[in-house]
């Protein structure tokens, strides 16, 4: 991102200014916020059933004939390149048809970067792949071999032997300082913002707190690891993946290969988990050209380990949040300088600087992050990019600040609660933390809170933490879908979209039903392949947003060729688009319900079985005009030992303020799931990087802590359910915000408890020995 | 991994029956060593699987039990003559690995896993004297969170892993072996090596030799006893220190003490001088803690471990706090 893009965002968001909000999507709220039927009910997820019995199909599970199976080798140095490469013994191993390494691998094209600019580019690591001989982190493939089975392919990867020429890496944070990148944009912000004097504040202010915090390399990892089935077919690609980006997939695979965009074909029907790891990274790559050069189908199913040597994580990241307060606990500055590792290869940004925005109020800000430069893979977007490690270190710079003052920390949030967007002054679509933190308080019951926890339990003391979190709202341009309704009344929607396991179509059915004024039962909805309508990725909370857009406006386009192909035999004759609504499995007249026909007798007499109309999400000119963003209030309530310093965590609140939510069941999940990320982020995981190689030595699930059952309390999720009036259905996007704040929430108890405050997460036991 | 053949034996004699074969290996559960050999770590031309060997449970003449190699974790864990009469035996069971995991291994296996310092699995990345004699070790220099602070060599710190060992060896539990020829008994506190200059020499097990069975002698202590494992998350995870412990108290003085460590050396560790240092004496936090500092004396941290001598001395305290109850 670029001074120019600065330049082009900040002109539109200017113009909008002026424009009225009529004009703009969203200027009049959607009409279905009003009418829900089924939107808003629990329905159990439609996908279940199938994924219950073993009958859904994942890409490593899609039948072939004549398959080859992958294994891979791996680098073990962090820069340099290859010297001595010998794969005969390899090649001689039982099973085995073909060893692909620089030497014999086809040319391939670097892929184009994920971006906001297309939305047919999913690269992650911007690196020729197999082109050369060189080096560029600790664990790129230097050989992949294809084998007859999974065991054969295995073992003949243990006998490629490799010698490499070693050149001195950058693989430490403290040391790439010095180096440090500032961009101008971060996302489509601006990178560097000033307003007022932050540092004038500061000296000045009755209260301050000035502190670093960290957080580490976080690792993927979904409970399905990255797989693909690919074949080469009539000089067609087509590729069973496991993606939360279809037609960016197939973009990039087209430009690596030099093929026409609809030369490749992407079909990911179900994904095991996405978080944002699920995108392009070599290894489907690598198996298309295996699959190219040994003219035969190909599977790769990457192991836990090589999970961790290829696909990349959430960056490691340095904080600094300065605040100064005056006597009575109201801002007056808001500094948040930070480093954060991106490699030049890397398209990511981790863009926590941008969480302290909207949070608060504030006289004066002072915000920049950096770039560091490591020879490491390439970091990528995880749960809440940004905001999960953003809000630990604001979040927990806040609970200092109330802690000095001595202020209960809720009440220090709600006195310095905005009105309206603190940075650019835009007004806010909707916004009611307030409400979400007496919503939280109650149910978690903070009016046991000291400002020094005094309750115990034998060698336990018990500490109670709150934090915020917050995600903007994002709707994607260009989203599609496909609407047909038949002669037996029944509609299906169609959309290359996503189901990593949230409920995409399950939630898309209730939306499509009320939409169209039709029951349940009678609508379907196809999605996960790229021969559907195109499909901006499931990505910064936007599918379900940007999924409402484009059926809403394919709903309007349909109402149009539907009063079309009715005639003038119609008592629908003579009205136009915006005089009619879908109701009772069919038209009518907005104001005279005598006036309607239904689907299925406007079809018939038109002598058609159906009919199909696109439509497609428009420019997302309302997140330029108002202030959008969903915010949570978390609490916790957990123990610490003293014999041993282990946290338990006892309790967790979540209450969340994110416009309407259109399916209890599916958002409680989304939820409860952000936060047990949360639990780990904070307490358990950690990426280590031996600096003396480059390599990742918590390449397992044994050496990389997730959370386990037997670590999570009993989570209890609420929310607002006000809705935006400026969204789709009046919903903003929910598979973020979950994880967002938990850290910090954690780490106040944990002071709470032992007056012991920790700003470098994991929070493990030795740091409270 | 490379090929193997695989065949099943039912009985001790049919499982020794094959030609000594060096690369011949035992299978038990399953539950480490195919890891070992899907990774590479080791490799394995014959594997005999001796989980379906007698499984028995019995009572021995001197009160105590006898263990056939072949129980499973979970059995162990469930026998009601165990809780009853060494608790921490059964506590250290279920600590250990999950549910479905304890459901395979076997007790055989569980004496014998192998370390699993991070540095040991990769193969291909990192040196291990204890995979490669002579190789060198990348873990000293490295991440030691998870290493020894006792008994550890120049050439390796790798902590053994098992949580079931620890809780055997505080209570003298005795090792049988057959190799077809002569059968051995070995004490525990003798069936294992410290590395030294040979860290790829983790026990006395004599090639082609077969654990059949453990004999855990009676210990009235041993009902006043339990198992705390400290560790990175509240399941699933290997010890960063563990303490088995075992106490009597007689007339206000500590009658028979059992003490022993997990996660802090490259055996499960009886802590004999704390011991020492505690019988006789009346208990109390300050004689507990005199007693871990004793045992810690010779405690040397890597780095990266640092923090297990205070969670150590910490966590004996309260372990032995939480047995004396009311006495302390």
């Amino acid at each position: 991102m670029s001074k120019l893009q600065n330049a082009i965002v900040g002109g539109v968001r200017r113009v909008l200014g002026q424009v009225p909000a009529g004009w703009l999507p969203g200027g009049t709220p959607d009409p279905l916020i009003q009418r829900r039927v089924s939107l808003g009910t629990q329905q159990p997820r439609i996908d279940g059933p199938d994924k219950v019995r073993g009958g859904a199909r994942f890409a490593a599970e899609v039948p072939m004939d004549g398959l080859l199976y992958t294994a891979l080798v791996h680098a073990t140095i962090a820069r340099g390149r290859i010297a001595e490469l010998d794969t005969g013994a390899a090649e001689a191993a039982p099973g085995v048809a073909l060893v692909m390494t620089h030497r014999n691998a086809p040319k391939l094209a670097v892929p184009p970067p994920i971006g906001m600019t297309s939305m047919k580019a999913a690269g992650n690591n911007i690196l020729p792949i197999m082109q050369d001989p060189e080096i560029r982190w600790n664990g790129q493939t230097v050989a992949l071999i294809l084998a007859e089975s999974q065991e054969e392919a295995d073992h003949a990867a243990t006998l490629v032997q490799v010698r490499y020429e070693t050149e001195r890496a950058r693989t430490r944070f403290e040391e790439a300082k010095a180096d440090a990148r500032t961009p101008d944009s971060i996302l489509i912000e601006k990178n560097r913002l000033l307003k007022g004097n932050a540092e004038a504040a500061l000296t000045a202010a009755a209260h301050r707190t000035d502190a670093v915090y960290r957080t580490p390399w976080y690792n993927h990892n979904p409970i399905e690891p990255h797989a693909a089935t690919v074949l080469w077919k009539d000089g067609r690609l087509i590729v069973h993946d496991a993606t939360q980006m279809l037609n960016g997939t197939a973009g990039s695979l087209a430009k690596v290969f030099g093929l026409k965009d609809d030369q490749v074909h992407v079909s990911s029907p179900f994904v095991g988990g996405g978080f944002g790891g699920k995108a392009l990274w070599d290894h489907q790559i690598l198996a298309a050209a295996a699959a190219k050069l040994a003219k035969r189908p190909v599977r790769i199913v990457l192991r836990r380990s090589s999970m961790y040597r290829l696909i990349g994580g959430r960056a490691e990241t340095e904080q600094r949040v300065a605040l100064a307060a005056d006597a009575r606990g109201k801002l007056t500055a808001l500094l948040h300088h930070g480093y954060s590792v991106k490699p030049l290869h890397s398209v990511c940004d981790e863009q926590y600087g941008l969480t302290g925005r909207s949070l608060y109020a504030c006289e004066s800000f002072d915000i920049v992050q950096h770039h560091l430069d490591l020879d490491v893979v390439a970091n990528t977007f995880m749960r809440g990019p940004g905001e999960a490690v953003g809000t630990f270190a604001i979040e927990s710079a806040i609970d200092e600040l109330a802690h000095d003052i001595g202020m209960d920390p809720v009440a220090l949030r709600l006195r310095n609660l905005p009105d309206r967007d603190p940075v650019s002054g835009a007004p806010h679509s909707q916004s009611d933390p307030a409400k979400a933190w007496q919503m939280g308080a109650d149910q978690f019951g903070w009016n046991r809170w000291e400002r020094r926890s005094t309750r115990r339990e034998g060698e336990w003391r018990l500490g109670l933490g709150c934090a915020t979190g917050t995600f903007p709202y994002a709707r994607m341009p260009g989203m599609s879908v496909r609407i047909t309704v038949d002669d037996e009344g029944r509609a299906t929607v169609a959309s290359a979209a996503h189901e990593m396991g949230m409920g995409t179509a399950t939630v898309q059915r209730q939306h499509a039903a009320d939409r169209l004024g039709l029951p349940l039962e009678r609508v379907d909805v196809r999605i996960g392949d790229t021969s559907l309508p195109f499909a901006t990725m499931a990505g910064g909370s936007s599918q379900t947003a940007s999924l409402g857009a484009a059926i809403t406006a394919a709903s309007s386009k349909l109402a149009g060729e539907l009063v079309r192909l009715a005639g003038n035999d119609t008592p629908l004759a003579g009205l136009r688009a915006n005089d009619l609504e879908f109701a009772e499995g069919g038209l009518r007249c907005v104001g005279d319900p005598s006036r309607q026909e239904s689907f299925a007798s406007i079809l018939r007499r038109a002598g058609r079985r159906q009919i199909s109309v696109e439509g497609e999400s428009s420019a997302p000119l309302e997140m330029l005009k108002f202030a959008m963003h969903s915010t949570s209030a978390i609490f916790c309530e957990l123990r610490v030992s003293e014999a041993t310093g282990e946290v338990r965590v006892t309790r967790l609140v979540g209450a969340f303020d994110c416009g309407r939510i259109l399916n209890p069941k599916t958002a409680a999940s989304q939820f409860r799931g952000g936060m047990i990320m949360g639990l780990g982020m904070a307490l358990t995981e950690e990426t280590l990087l031996d600096p003396r190689n480059g390599r990742i030595m918590s390449a397992s699930l044994t050496d990389y802590h997730v959370p386990v059952h037997l670590d999570l309390p009993e989570i209890d999720v609420l929310w607002t359910d006000i809705p935006d009036p400026r969204a789709p259905m009046g919903a903003r996007g929910i598979g973020e915000i979950g994880i967002t704040g938990v850290a910090a929430a954690v780490a106040n108890a944990v002071f709470n408890a032992t007056g012991k405050r920790v700003r470098d997460l994991p929070i493990t036991l030795d740091k409270l020995l | 991994m490379t090929p193997f053949s695989y065949r099943v034996a039912t009985s001790t004699t049919e499982a020794l029956a094959a030609a000594p074969d060096s690369s011949e290996r035992f299978l038990g559960g399953g539950t480490n060593l195919v890891d070992l050999l899907r990774q590479n770590v080791e490799q394995a031309d014959a594997l005999v699987d001796v989980s379906r060997l007698p499984a028995s449970i019995d009572e021995t003449e001197d009160g105590g039990l006898w263990v056939g190699a072949a129980v499973r974790n979970t059995a162990l864990a469930a026998d009601p003559r165990i809780g009853a009469r060494y608790p921490m035996l059964s506590r250290a069971l279920l600590s250990g690995a999950s549910a479905q995991i304890r459901n395979m291994a076997t007790v055989g296996g569980n004496l014998l896993q192998r370390t699993r310092c991070a540095y040991f699995y990769d193969v291909p990345g990192a040196r291990c004297n204890k995979r490669v004699s002579g190789a060198g070790c990348d873990a000293i220099g490295g991440f030691t969170r998870y290493h020894a602070i006792l008994g550890a060599s120049e050439q390796c710190a790798a902590t053994h892993p098992s949580d079931m060992c620890v809780a055997l060896m505080a209570l003298d539990t005795v090792v049988h072996l057959d190799d077809g020829n002569e059968k051995r008994r070995l004490p525990l506190s003798e069936f294992y090596r410290l590395p030294g200059n040979t860290p790829h020499f983790e026990t006395e097990l004599r090639t082609g030799e077969l654990v059949t069975g453990i004999q855990i002698p009676s210990c009235r202590a041993a009902v006043n006893s339990t198992y705390r494992k400290v560790r990175d998350r509240s399941s699933y995870a290997f010890a960063l220190v563990s303490v088995a412990a075992a106490m009597r108290v007689e007339n206000g003085v500590i009658a028979d003490i059992r003490l022993a460590l997990g996660g802090v050396a490259p055996r499960p560790w009886r802590a004999a001088k704390a011991e020492a240092a505690l019988a006789g004496r009346a208990p109390s936090q300050e004689a507990f803690r005199n007693a871990a500092d004793a045992e810690l004396a010779d405690a040397r941290a890597l780095g990266g471990n640092a923090f297990k001598i205070p969670l150590a001395r910490s966590t004996i305290a309260a372990v032995l706090g939480e047995l004396a109850g009311d006495a302390a």
